[in-house]
């Protein structure tokens, strides 16, 4: 029997064919940011009732960093999202991702959100599998090596334990299966930036806990540039080297929050007294920028 | 009461509402004796569907053969056309006002026009079912298609998804249980169309037979001829029902 991180790792050892290997610890590359939001600022609504979501945000995401973002209810934390992967293009400032200013949705970006957006007509693999039907180059290999994908799904859904959920329709697994279907459809392509808004917001407290185990599994053995916006502190800190707060709108950078809790981090460093601390920290500054 | 048991009777009760129906129907218009003859018994129906069936069977392939090919058509220019303004939302601003008063047009007034311009029979029959038919497919398929998840949209797009995948990725299957649903509105609604045609101006079909029968006084084959448009359009429905079962299983979520 192996362990679930020696099966993730196996998930992901025939991945990136030429480069090197996404070890464990690969040291993320400090020169170029993966995201590079420069003084972006987003408008709401037409002429007549004008909104500012984002306010003359920066924000630098490294590769392979894990970021939260965290902030107020209508703070415009899923604007935020939409601006990085380029789904809105900003009215004014600039987008930059690897260097490249973003024109239309960028490639090679997975996304969850908080309801899974699962297709109910199609199995779970197979909605694991709609990415490859996408992305190139996946895209026009598909249909010559569907095998090969199909055991590359499988083998994903195998490290987050929904194997043998495989042929059954997403309104036949429970919330937290359906979220790690989700995770499990963001990641298959192997994106080197995931987005999650609030991926785990509708499960209760112990299925969210689990999901975020599987999350650190995931992202330390394939170390992908991670946004995370979150309600939820804990989770926050749990998951991320980086908390960012935003104020309430327009959305403003009040508080950047490193996070140096040795990982892997288990469930139980929830309960020592730096992460505690650095949670009051944040919530702090959350209480003030409601104020 | 057994889970078996309940749904035996589930599986019985068109028959017993079916059967009582009819009995009453017999109860009363032996009740009224000599004026029956304006709402003939069941059992004279019956023997006039017997005694008539010759008459009855060539006409009710004939409704049948308008009817299907008038919904036939109904559903591939609807789905196309539904389709088109689900998708686009200048198509969907261009052309919603003129559907909505093209479905308000009385059919009965448009019959005449039609034989005008295709000359008494088939033809104008077909294009009455299909006109009837067509109305309930195309909103319910513009419906299917304009109500897909933004977020769900989101992630398409992320992945890179150009609007056709999008549309054969998650509209036309997001759009199937709706497309179903319109079916079995629009087989009934074609079955209207087609009768209403030959009606007012056809020398075949059940519609036609009818006319014939109550320009003859024969109220018990009027009668016959709704009966078997009745149980034709039922048939139908159910066909379609059948359809729709194996096409949107997720939809009801398998129950």
């Amino acid at each position: 029997m192996l362990s679930i991180s020696e099966r993730t790792m196996g998930a992901f050892a025939y991945a990136e064919g030429g480069s090197a290997p996404p070890g464990p610890v690969a040291t993320p590359s400090t020169e170029q940011p993966y995201v590079d939001l420069r003084n972006v600022s987003l408008v709401y609504g037409d002429e007549a009732d004008q909104m500012l979501a984002i306010d003359r945000l920066d924000l630098k995401v490294r590769e392979g960093e894990f970021v939260a973002v965290v902030g107020p209810s209508g703070c415009g934390k899923s604007t935020l999202m939409k601006l990085v992967t380029g789904l809105l293009p900003p009215d004014s400032g600039a987008v930059f991702i690897q260097g490249k200013k973003a024109n239309g949705p960028v490639a090679g970006v997975g996304m969850a959100f908080q309801n899974s957006t699962l297709l109910p007509w199609r199995s779970t693999l197979s909605n694991v599998m709609l990415p490859f039907e996408l992305v190139q180059p996946h895209r026009k290999r598909f249909h010559r090596h569907a095998d090969e994908y199909v055991e590359k799904a499988k083998r994903l859904l195998d490290t987050v334990g929904l194997l043998e959920f495989a042929d059954k329709f997403p309104w036949e697994l429970s919330g937290g299966m359906q979220q790690r279907a989700n995770v499990c459809r963001a990641l298959v392509h192997e994106p080197k930036l995931l987005m999650l808004d609030e991926p785990f917001g509708a499960l209760d407290a112990f299925t969210r806990e689990e999901l975020w185990l599987m999350t650190q599994n995931l992202w330390l053995k394939q170390r992908f540039s991670t946004i995370l916006v979150t309600h939820d502190l804990r989770e926050a800190v749990f998951l991320a080297d980086r908390v960012i707060v935003l104020s309430k709108r327009p959305g403003r950078i009040i508080l950047e929050r490193q996070v140096d809790i040795p990982r892997p981090r288990a469930l139980s460093c929830t309960f020592e007294s730096l992460f505690s601390e650095i949670v009051h920290d944040i919530r702090e500054k959350i209480v003030e920028a409601r104020g | 009461m057994s889970k078996s048991r309940k749904s035996s009777i589930e599986n019985v009760m068109p028959w017993v509402t079916t059967l009582v129906l009819l009995v009453l129907w017999q109860i009363v218009s032996t009740a009224l004796g000599s004026a029956s003859l304006m709402l003939p018994a069941p059992t004279e129906i019956a023997r006039s569907i017997i005694d008539h069936y010759d008459v009855i069977w060539p006409n009710a392939l004939q409704t049948l053969y308008t009817t299907g090919l008038g919904f036939a058509f109904a559903v591939v220019f609807g789905m196309l056309f539904g389709l088109a303004i689900g998708a686009s939302p200048l198509i969907y601003r261009g052309f919603y006002p003129l559907l909505i008063a093209f479905n308000a047009v009385p059919k009965v007034a448009l019959v005449p026009i039609f034989v005008l311009w295709f000359g008494i029979g088939a033809v104008p029959a077909m294009v009455t079912a299909f006109s009837l038919a067509v109305f309930p497919i195309i909103v319910n398929v513009a419906t299917g298609l304009s109500t897909i998840d933004p977020e769900m949209e989101d992630v398409m797009r992320s992945l890179g998804a150009k609007r056709l995948d999008i549309l054969t990725k998650i509209g036309i299957p997001r759009m199937t249980p709706y497309l179903f649903a319109s079916l079995k509105i629009s087989i009934t609604l074609a079955f209207v169309g087609s009768v209403l045609s030959e009606t007012i101006a056809s020398n075949e079909g059940i519609g036609f037979l009818m006319q014939a029968a109550s320009s003859r006084f024969d109220v018990p084959l009027v009668f016959a001829g709704l009966i078997v448009i009745a149980a034709m359009a039922v048939l139908a429905y159910q066909a379609c029902v059948l359809i729709e079962g194996r096409f949107t299983r997720w939809a009801t979520r398998g129950k």
